[in-house]
């Protein structure tokens, strides 16, 4: 079953592997932006994620141990974020470039050494039974244990803001900090917690990629993507289940062009390779257009909270 | 107990300090990671930011590196200011940067061989125009559907880079070339090359356009009604609102700026110190422009000064990897703490540090 060179079932398979990296990153960074704080430093925090990850597989041998290194990583950067727009009151949008810069030239030092080298491969999880499923089987469930967990904490992020206390705080405080700071809710406490989360999940995301997608080490490895999952946040305006479409669709549109540029199709290598930009800028535009102002962002994204 | 009062207004004399600061706690921390690396700090802080202007064996090849590097950087930054006083946020100079030079180039290359002394006036235009374009896709997406510039202005770098790839491989290849990537080498054909003005001083034309765009800049924002509304803007965008100032107009006005001077940095890129379109031309000048304005303090001024500052860390940078084997990234890390120990300093300028007894409740 081909379609120009191309099997739809390793497609769809490798569209799940493609994703994950973003879905895992944008989830992180929709929970910071929940709590009224906007990271722009994904990049930085997914490719320290992808490097730390990286050296530690490679140094101990377990990706497992790769995986809880590059959460560490991603999230030990984000506290230089958290202690930029927290304690010292800075502005979130140059605190998050900042911390993109200082995560990109981090990763380019510490990971010089790892050029070249294979790390160990994460085992795939085959789920019995449903992975004989004809079609559907080799597509869903004969992924790695990192997918699963991304597409479980999907349906956690969204039960955690939608039915717990600790959750309905933090959008709380997303939505009126003076509100919050009033009922005695520790508002910067609840921000450094998001903002270390979604550290760790842009830390999962970008080991993903140097662990399982790629994998290897390059400088620049994430190239672009901790920006594209900013992009699905707004996509999926704040809410766990269509972050998921957002980062399938991308994971997709990546997928499809690849497979594309591998075919031999008679399109510009360039315009493919560009194509999930120029798919985010017209979501963006959509999404923006249709909505007018009226959006549902919380309230108090990217503003300073200071109780005087 | 430490705490911060909000100061009425930005504190002058902090505004000034801290940048300096900055730059001084930057070299401690930054002295320390080099001897984290193994290397010695006081060695590498003096290849860095010494030997490049004041050593005997180097300072004669370093110091016109100096202007090289500052003008792109100064140009970018001043047009980056504009838009940031006012909360406008353009962090796809690199994009424009890349855009200017290949419309520039492309101009230019249509013309070739015809020798005509319009040419390369023709090709500023030309790139300053391209950037400027490139700029308007995130403004008019701005004021049209009210999209995030920060995102569309980022993810049209990653385009721009596609369009220089595809250009260095395939419409802007050199035919005499052999087959090898990159466009015919403008800087050795007379009609477009930008050369140095002045022997051993590296000034080109980029570098005195960048001086002139610190004047007008300075003029701009002390001298004229728009440079009030960017930063009434800024501070304020409810009262610019009621004062009439146009916010659509002002986002087209600062975008369009800042692409058309990031533009123009890579006409005179492309025309000079690079010679070429090639596949590795952008070379991060957009995204080192945003630490330099800040450092700056979005003030033509400052930005002249902290443009030669980062320029100087840049060719440090280099002749450190070439002395020490400090490896580039070191650098990179070093601007980038530069910014964050900026940014954390910040508080000085906004806040007055108290230190009050702790109540009891």
């Amino acid at each position: 079953m081909d379609f120009g060179g191309i099997n739809p079932v390793i497609l769809l398979a490798s569209l799940m592997v493609a994703s994950t990296p973003i879905l895992l990153a944008a989830l992180g960074e929709m929970v910071t932006e929940k709590s009224g704080v906007l990271n722009l430093g994904v990049e930085g925090m997914m490719i320290t994620g992808a490097v730390c990850g990286f050296i530690a597989a490679v140094e101990t041998g377990s990706p497992t141990l790769g995986f809880v290194a590059a959460a560490l990583g991603g999230m030990a950067l984000s506290m230089l974020f958290a202690i930029l727009t927290q304690i010292f009151l800075t502005t979130q949008v140059p605190a998050g470039l900042a911390l993109t810069l200082m995560g990109l030239g981090l990763a380019s030092l510490l990971g010089q050494n790892y050029v070249g080298i294979k790390p160990p491969s994460l085992p795939d999880l085959h789920v019995p039974l449903l992975q004989d499923i004809p079609f559907l089987g080799p597509i869903l469930f004969q992924h790695d244990a990192v997918v699963y967990l991304s597409l479980l904490s999907v349906v956690a992020i969204w039960a955690f803001l939608k039915f717990t206390r600790a959750g309905l705080v933090l959008r709380a405080v997303g939505e009126n900090h003076a509100a919050a700071h009033a009922l005695g809710y520790k508002v910067k406490l609840v921000r450094f917690a998001a903002i270390g989360f979604g550290g760790a999940m842009a830390g999962l995301g970008g080991a993903y990629i140097s662990l399982v997608r790629v994998p290897q080490w390059t400088d620049g490895i994430t190239a672009g993507i901790g920006w594209i999952a900013l992009a699905i946040v707004v996509f999926a305006s704040w809410r766990a289940g269509r972050v998921l479409i957002g980062a399938y669709l991308f994971g997709g549109i990546t997928v499809l062009q690849l497979n594309l540029q591998a075919a031999g199709a008679k399109v510009p290598v360039e315009l493919l390779s560009m194509s999930p930009f120029l798919a985010t800028i017209l979501v963006l535009v959509v999404i923006s257009a249709r909505r007018h102002g009226a959006s549902n962002a919380p309230a108090m994204l990217g503003r300073i909270f200071h109780s005087s | 107990m430490i705490t911060f009062v909000k100061r009425p207004e930005p504190s002058k004399i902090w505004t000034i300090a801290t940048p300096i600061l900055a730059v001084v706690l930057t070299m401690i921390l930054g002295g320390l990671l080099f001897a984290a690396m193994g290397k010695d700090p006081v060695a590498a802080i003096r290849t860095i930011f010494w030997d490049p202007l004041f050593n005997e064996q180097f300072a004669g090849y370093s110091r016109p590196q100096l202007l090289v590097k500052a003008g792109p950087l100064i140009l970018i930054a001043i047009g980056l200011s504009l838009g940031f006083k006012a909360g406008i946020w353009n962090i796809g100079a690199e994009g424009q940067y890349i855009m200017g030079a290949l419309t520039g180039a492309a101009v230019g290359l249509a013309l070739y061989p015809l020798d005509a002394w319009w040419i390369f006036p023709l090709m500023v235009i030309a790139g300053a125009f391209g950037g400027f374009l490139w700029a308007m896709i995130p403004a008019l997406l701005k004021t049209k559907f009210n999209t995030n510039e920060i995102l569309v202005s980022l993810m049209l770098v990653y385009v721009a880079e596609q369009i220089l790839a595809s250009a260095a491989l395939g419409f802007l290849r050199n035919p005499e070339g052999n087959g090898f990537p990159g466009s015919r080498n403008l800087s050795q054909i007379p009609a477009m090359s930008n050369p140095e003005l002045i022997t051993g001083t590296g000034a080109h034309w980029g570098v005195v356009a960048a001086f002139a765009s610190v004047v007008a800049a300075y003029v701009l924002i002390n001298k004229h009604m728009l440079g009030f509304q960017i930063r009434l803007t800024g501070e304020s965008p409810r009262a610019a609102r009621f004062a009439g100032v146009k916010d659509k107009l002002l986002v087209v006005f600062c975008l369009g700026t800042a692409g058309a001077l990031a533009g123009l940095a890579g006409l005179f890129e492309v025309t000079g110190p690079a010679g070429q379109i090639s596949i590795d031309f952008g070379a991060g000048y957009g995204f080192t422009a945003i630490i330099v304005a800040f450092l700056g303090r979005l003030n033509p001024i400052g930005i002249l000064l902290a443009g030669l500052l980062l320029a100087l860390t840049f060719i440090g940078g280099e002749l450190a990897q070439f002395m020490l084997g400090l490896p580039s990234a070191a650098i990179q890390v070093f601007q980038g703490m530069l910014l964050m120990i900026l940014l954390a300093m910040d508080i000085l300028v906004n806040y007055r540090v108290m230190i009050v007894k702790k109540e009891s409740a």
